[in-house]
C-alpha cells in the first residue's frame, strides 16, 4: 500500500520501465519484404524511381521504356495530385496506375502493396514505381523495389550529393539528366562526382539528355542486365 | 504532415506494449531520432500531444534522444562529424564514408503505470 505525505493511501501507482527497441518503420519493412517477394515470384524487377520535382523522372522512364528489348514495362505513378503521368504512359500503351497521395510527400510500402493489386495480373517485365518529386523522404522508405534509381539533374547544381547525402547514398543507379544544357551551365562534374563517390561507391552513373536521348541506350542495357540478376 | 502518420504509428507501438503489460496508462516514451532518419523530433512532440488524446498515451511525455550522424574515414577508420560541402576527415583529410549513426528511429523503451 502507498502512502501520500498526509498518510493516506495514495491512487498514484508504481511506474514501470519497459524495453521496446522497436524501429518505427518494422511494419513499413515487413510489406515492402512481401511485396518483393511477390514481384520476385512473377518475374517482376521494381525499380523506386526518385527525384526532385522537375528532374525528368517521367521522361527517364520514358526514354528507358522505349529502348527496352526484352522487358515489359509497366508503372505505378505517385503523384500528391493529377494524374497528368499516367495520361503520357498510356498514351504510349505502357499499363499504368496512378497513385495520388493527397499531400503526402513520398509512397511507402502499404500504398504500393494496394496499386499492385490494381495493375494485376503483372508478369515477367520491369516495372518503374515513380516517387513523389522530393529529394528528401522518399529515400528512408523501402516500398518493395529491387534498386533505387536517382534522377539528378545539372540544373540542379552540382551540390546535390553534399545537401540531399542520404538520397545518393540509397541509390542503385544514378542519371544525370538534361546534359545537353552543360553547355550553358556551370557545372561543375568533378564536384558532383567526388561528392556521390564519397556516398557510394557502387552505383553506376548515366550522364543522359532526354532531350537528344543521349546516354539512354546504355542506361536501358544496365537495367535489364540487372533485372536479369534479380 | 510527414511526422504525423509516423507519430500515430510510435502511439500504437507504444500502446501495443503497455497492453501485453497490462498497464492502464503510458507515462513516458522514449524515442531515439538520428537527424538523418528524416524525421523532426519537435514536430512528433507536437502531434504526438494532439493525437494521443483518447489513448494510452495520453498526457504521455515524449523524451527524444537525438543523434549526430558520424561518418567513417576510409583511409584512417576514425569516426567524425562532417562539416558542411565536404566529406572530409578532421584527422587525415582522407574522404569519410556513411554510417548507420544517424539515421536512427526507434522506441527505446516506454514507462507504464
Amino acid at each position: 500500500m502507498l502512502l501520500n505525505h498526509k498518510g493516506k493511501v495514495s491512487c498514484m501507482s508504481e511506474t514501470k520501465k519497459i524495453e521496446v527497441m522497436e524501429n518505427i518503420h518494422d511494419e513499413n519493412e515487413r510489406i515492402a519484404r512481401e511485396t518483393n517477394d511477390l514481384l520476385t515470384q512473377s518475374g517482376v524487377f521494381a525499380v523506386n524511381v526518385m527525384g526532385a520535382p522537375g528532374a525528368g523522372k517521367t521522361s527517364t522512364i520514358v526514354g528507358i521504356a522505349k529502348r527496352l528489348k526484352s522487358l515489359t514495362p509497366f508503372v505505378i505513378e505517385g503523384d500528391i495530385e493529377s494524374d497528368l503521368d499516367t495520361k503520357t504512359m498510356n498514351a504510349l500503351g505502357i499499363k499504368t496506375v496512378q497513385i495520388n497521395t493527397g499531400g503526402a510527400c513520398h509512397l511507402d510500402a502499404p500504398l504500393i502493396q494496394k496499386a499492385l493489386d490494381d495493375l494485376a495480373p503483372l508478369k515477367n517485365g520491369i516495372l518503374f514505381i515513380e516517387n513523389i518529386g522530393n529529394l528528401v523522404c522518399p529515400a528512408e522508405f523501402v516500398i518493395g523495389e529491387h534498386i533505387k534509381l536517382l534522377v539528378s539533374t545539372v540544373t540542379e547544381g552540382s551540390d546535390k550529393p553534399y545537401k540531399y547525402p542520404l538520397a545518393f547514398e540509397k541509390a542503385d543507379c544514378v542519371v544525370l539528366n538534361k546534359s545537353d544544357l552543360l553547355p550553358y551551365l556551370d557545372f561543375d562534374m568533378d564536384f558532383f562526382s567526388k561528392g556521390f563517390r564519397a556516398l557510394n561507391g557502387k552505383a553506376p552513373l548515366f550522364v543522359v539528355s532526354s532531350k537528344t536521348g543521349e546516354g539512354f541506350e546504355e542506361l536501358a542495357r544496365w537495367l535489364e542486365d540487372r533485372a536479369a540478376k534479380g | 504532415m510527414h511526422e504525423y502518420p509516423i507519430t500515430l504509428k510510435i502511439i500504437e507501438i507504444a500502446e501495443a506494449h503497455a497492453r501485453k503489460e497490462n498497464a492502464s496508462r503510458v507515462v513516458k516514451v522514449n524515442l531515439v531520432v538520428g537527424d538523418y532518419s528524416g524525421f523532426i523530433g519537435e514536430s512528433i512532440s507536437m502531434y504526438f500531444n494532439h493525437i494521443s488524446e483518447g489513448t494510452l498515451c495520453e498526457g504521455a511525455q515524449i523524451a527524444i534522444r537525438r543523434v549526430v550522424p558520424q561518418l567513417k574515414c576510409k583511409s584512417c577508420g576514425e569516426y567524425f562529424t562532417r562539416r558542411p560541402f565536404s566529406f572530409e576527415c578532421p584527422h587525415c583529410g582522407e574522404e569519410g564514408g556513411p554510417t548507420e549513426i544517424g539515421k536512427e528511429f526507434y522506441i527505446e523503451s516506454i514507462e507504464v503505470q
